[in-house]
């Protein structure tokens, strides 16, 4: 009897990449269904939009490439970037900015380079990136979470703002839209003020923003997630926010008074989501286990260097975008002691 | 005997489902003899061997058919009494799926022995030389898969300080029994078997490592070196984690220490043998009993009946198959090995061999089609479970942009190939295949290499030799012409001068009578 053969080994392992990034958007339930609970249907809107132009842009290029279009597509790739780049966005941003944002990073930062797993820079962070530098005014345009502001927008009105881009008849974007907590203190320490004066705002919670801080630990319930499914490991977010918090700490410890407490760097801006989401996409991230270490401990120390001294407000795009520069290098000097090899035996 | 080992640990590795119970739940079938044996001259790592017999010979069982050339190598004894048929080129199992030369012996079904050595039951009194003579002999080679001749391997050449023997009962690939069932059986040989050697190498301990689900065996060895009083010998239960059966892996397991890379066992004071080899030594020592057969594992689910059968060498796998209720309709792929490490047969029709420890006919829900590649995410997978600790996923890069330096700096020849990085990637690269691409590149780039390296040495050598003989055809002629120079003095040029004034003397004379004679008879 005759038969086909193949190379070893025989056996085929349960993990395929649809699956990773499946669980990948699973894990950004939670937290999604957070930011649409403090900000509204912009939200989803935002998502919706990025969702389908990732879809297309993507589709597009592949055709162009002569790339097979549905066997990639349904790696889900491209839908990961589309959340990530959304979730970052503020909730009211013009519909073509999401756009733009959405293509640049799947378009340039993603397919240019070869498509997944060629990219040398996070396409999410590339895409919001770009957008931050473009629009300031509309990139620094939040909402003030429900609990503040008390009434939601309704989604007439969202559309109608996202679509047209102009605030409701008889309002104005200033009664509508605030700063983000991180954008908050930033200004304000720049006016000298106090910590303890800005924080008499009603914008505060009990470690960040009111409203942030529980997007954040709904994010984290959906890294830990992916911690315990064996999707991302432990290392990036946890040398990432020990940093973080290390450093800011260190800097509170000094003066209390001009340097907001550690807790707030954690539960403001992206830090939650780009720890466990954004820094840790694998393509544009180190491999090796020392690596992982050393590039998630600078993402945060950057993110604390930008936040505190730099132009703008968050941190991480910038952060993460930096790292993934540095990320060859990082791999090619943390290499594992091989089984056999000289060396110290516990590296 | 009560306390516990210490037992160490190895980066990364596999939980797999090991499939074991669909083999391993009957006792050991002897398989009858095929009407023709297949014997490759090469079963093992070195030189083939050499036939010994003529087409037409008669053949006792047990006799010598073809010798071992070179001291790498293994001398091949007929499994049965018989005539042989041919001695020609037949299809092997190799991954290759070429062909080698076989010896092919028509059993005459009266299995009758030639005569045999002596049986050297103690052992402890013969020396070290006389035990490996014996092994080599025997034609034993390592039997575990990796066929090193044995009578090689146990020699130290003199070099003390190897002071631990490590018996591989782990047999961590799925599917594989044959270890398994061979220990429950023979628990008494296995351990005979690991004390001949202990006392050939000098070793102070031997461990035998087995993965905690073959609790049977584990009872069956305790038993046995209860029974012989043996306090040097100890059953190590390891947790079933592939690769754990890796010689290097095992090692560090039991013993902690580390086998460097390119270096041997021997040179952290350890040697590792495989079961089913420490059997067939006690089988040639104890008994003057060569290795003729073995315990093949039949399973999956391409098999109606799996199980472990007791098999001549040389028995065609398409037989062994149909005595085990032959295939059932869901055969999609037909390996010899494991699932992890064991390569494809194109055809069953060729021999089970002194390292064929297991034949899988799997179904497509066993070893599906491989799935279709996908681009590398670097999501580090593969690094997790490297019992090596390389980097697959850089390995891999360097391998596709055929930069085969910089895959050496990451240590690409420290890979066993164990298949664990390939089982678990997402986007289904076959990554091990691209390291044995990698590396027989290097292997031909040094061929060739060395090759060319000869070759220009050999034309250089050339060049100075002719520039030499240049020199000397050169300056044998100067001095030859320097003698004549002296010799002949001054005086040569005027002796040619006279001659020549004396020739053109000649000829003007002649010439003036020829004109006087003329004139005359012009005037006539």
């Amino acid at each position: 009897m005759q038969f086909v053969t193949h190379s070893s080994p025989h056996l085929v392992g349960p993990k395929n990449v649809t699956q990773v990034m499946g669980l990948v958007l699973l894990a950004l339930v939670p937290g999604t269904l957070a930011l649409v609970w403090y900000f509204g249907w912009g939200v989803l809107i935002n998502l919706a939009i990025a969702t389908l132009t990732a879809g297309a842009a993507e589709a597009a290029v592949l055709r162009l490439r002569r790339r097979p279009v549905g066997t990639t597509l349904i790696d889900l790739s491209a839908i990961v970037t589309a959340w990530l780049l959304a979730l970052a966005l503020p909730p009211l941003l013009p519909w073509w900015q999401t756009v733009t944002g959405t293509v640049f990073a799947i378009v340039v930062a993603k397919q240019l380079f070869g498509g997944i797993g060629f990219n040398p820079f996070n396409p999410a962070m590339a895409g919001y990136v770009l957008l931050l530098v473009s629009f300031p005014v509309t990139m620094t345009r939040w909402l003030p979470p429900d609990v503040i502001s008390g009434d939601a927008v309704s989604l007439a009105d969202s559309l109608h703002m996202i679509f047209s881009g102009t605030p409701p008849l008889g309002q104005t974007w200033d009664a509508i839209t605030s700063a983000t907590p991180l954008d908050q203190m930033r200004t304000e320490l720049s006016q000298n003020r106090m910590i303890s004066e800005i924080r008499q705002s009603p914008l505060w919670g009990d470690f960040g923003g009111l409203g942030w801080e529980w997007i954040g630990n709904w994010f984290l319930l959906g890294g830990l997630f992916l911690i315990w499914r064996r999707v991302i490991s432990w290392r990036i977010p946890v040398s990432m926010l020990g940093a973080l918090l290390l450093i800011a700490g260190l800097f509170w410890m000094i003066d209390p008074e001009t340097h907001p407490f550690p807790a707030f760097h954690l539960f403001s801006g992206g830090a939650i989501l780009g720890a466990f989401f954004i820094a840790t996409d694998p393509v544009s991230a180190s491999t090796t286990p020392r690596g992982q270490l050393l590039y998630g401990a600078l993402i945060g120390l950057f993110v604390f260097i930008i936040r505190t001294w730099g132009g703008y407000p968050d941190a991480v795009a910038f952060s993460v975008l930096l790292l993934n520069m540095a990320a060859p290098t990082i791999d090619y000097y943390t290499q594992p002691r091989v089984f056999g090899q000289p060396g110290d035996r516990d590296a | 005997m009560a306390e516990q080992h210490t037992i160490w640990s190895f980066h990364g590795g596999l939980h797999l489902d090991d499939h074991k119970e669909e083999s391993n739940q009957r006792p050991v079938q002897d398989l009858p003899l095929p009407r023709r044996l297949i014997l490759p001259l090469q079963q093992h790592i070195g030189q083939s061997a050499e036939p010994v017999v003529v087409v037409g010979e008669s053949v006792k069982k047990g006799q010598i058919v073809a010798r071992a050339p070179d001291y790498v190598s293994a001398p091949i004894h007929a499994p049965t009494s018989g005539r042989v048929l041919e001695i020609e080129a037949m299809p092997i199992a190799h991954p290759s799926g070429l062909s080698d030369t076989c010896i092919v012996i028509e059993p005459d079904g009266n299995d009758a022995w030639d005569e045999l050595p002596e049986p050297m039951t103690e052992f402890t009194a013969q020396s070290a030389a006389d035990l490996r003579e014996r092994i080599r002999w025997a034609g034993i080679v390592g039997m575990g898969g990796a066929a090193f001749p044995t009578a090689v391997k146990v020699n130290t050449g003199g070099q003390t300080g190897i002071d631990t023997l490590v018996i591989n009962a782990a047999e961590c690939e799925p599917y594989i029994t044959c270890d398994d069932v061979l220990m429950r059986e023979r628990a008494d040989d296995v351990i005979d078997g690991a004390a001949i050697f202990r006392h050939l190498i000098g070793a102070r301990q031997c461990l035998i490592g087995i993965e905690d689900n073959k609790p049977e065996a584990a009872s069956a060895l305790r038993q046995a070196i209860s029974d012989k009083g043996d306090r040097e010998t100890e059953v190590v239960v390891v947790p079933t984690r592939y690769p754990s059966g890796g010689e290097k892996q095992l090692i560090r397991l039991l013993t902690g220490r580390e086998v460097p890379s390119n270096g041997l066992p021997a040179g952290i004071g350890v040697l590792c043998q495989n079961v089913a080899t420490a059997v067939a030594v006690a089988d040639a020592v104890l008994r003057g009993r060569p290795l003729i057969d073995r315990i093949v594992t039949l399973s999956g689910q391409g098999v109606r009946q799996p199980g472990n059968f007791r098999v001549a060498l040389g028995t065609p796998v398409d037989f062994l198959i149909a005595q085990a209720g032959g295939y059932s309709d869901q055969a999609q792929q037909l390996l010899l090995g494991g699932p992890m490490m064991g390569f494809g047969l194109h055809t069953d029709q060729v021999p089970v061999t002194k390292a064929a420890n297991c034949v899988l006919a799997l179904s497509a829900a066993e070893a599906p089609e491989p799935p279709s590649e996908r681009p590398c995410i670097r999501c580090g997978e593969c690094v997790q479970v490297c019992p090596a600790q390389l980097l697959p996923q850089q390995m891999f890069w360097h391998a596709r942009a055929h930069d085969f330096d910089r895959i050496q700096e990451y240590h690409l020849f420290d890979c066993i190939e164990c298949g664990c990085c390939a089982y678990v990637c997402p986007a289904n690269i076959p990554l091990v295949h691209y390291y044995r691409y990698a590396k027989t590149e290097i292997w031909t780039q040094e061929r060739d290499r060395e090759k060319s390296d000869l070759a220009r040495r050999r034309h250089e050598a050339r060049q100075a030799r002719l520039e030499r003989l240049e020199q000397e055809r050169k300056s044998r002629l100067r001095k030859k012409k320097e003698a004549l120079d002296k010799k002949s003095g001054g005086g040569a040029d005027d002796a040619k001068k006279a001659a020549i004034q004396a020739a053109m003397q000649r000829v003007a004379e002649k010439k003036a009578t020829q004109q006087a004679e003329s004139q005359t008879s012009d005037s006539d």
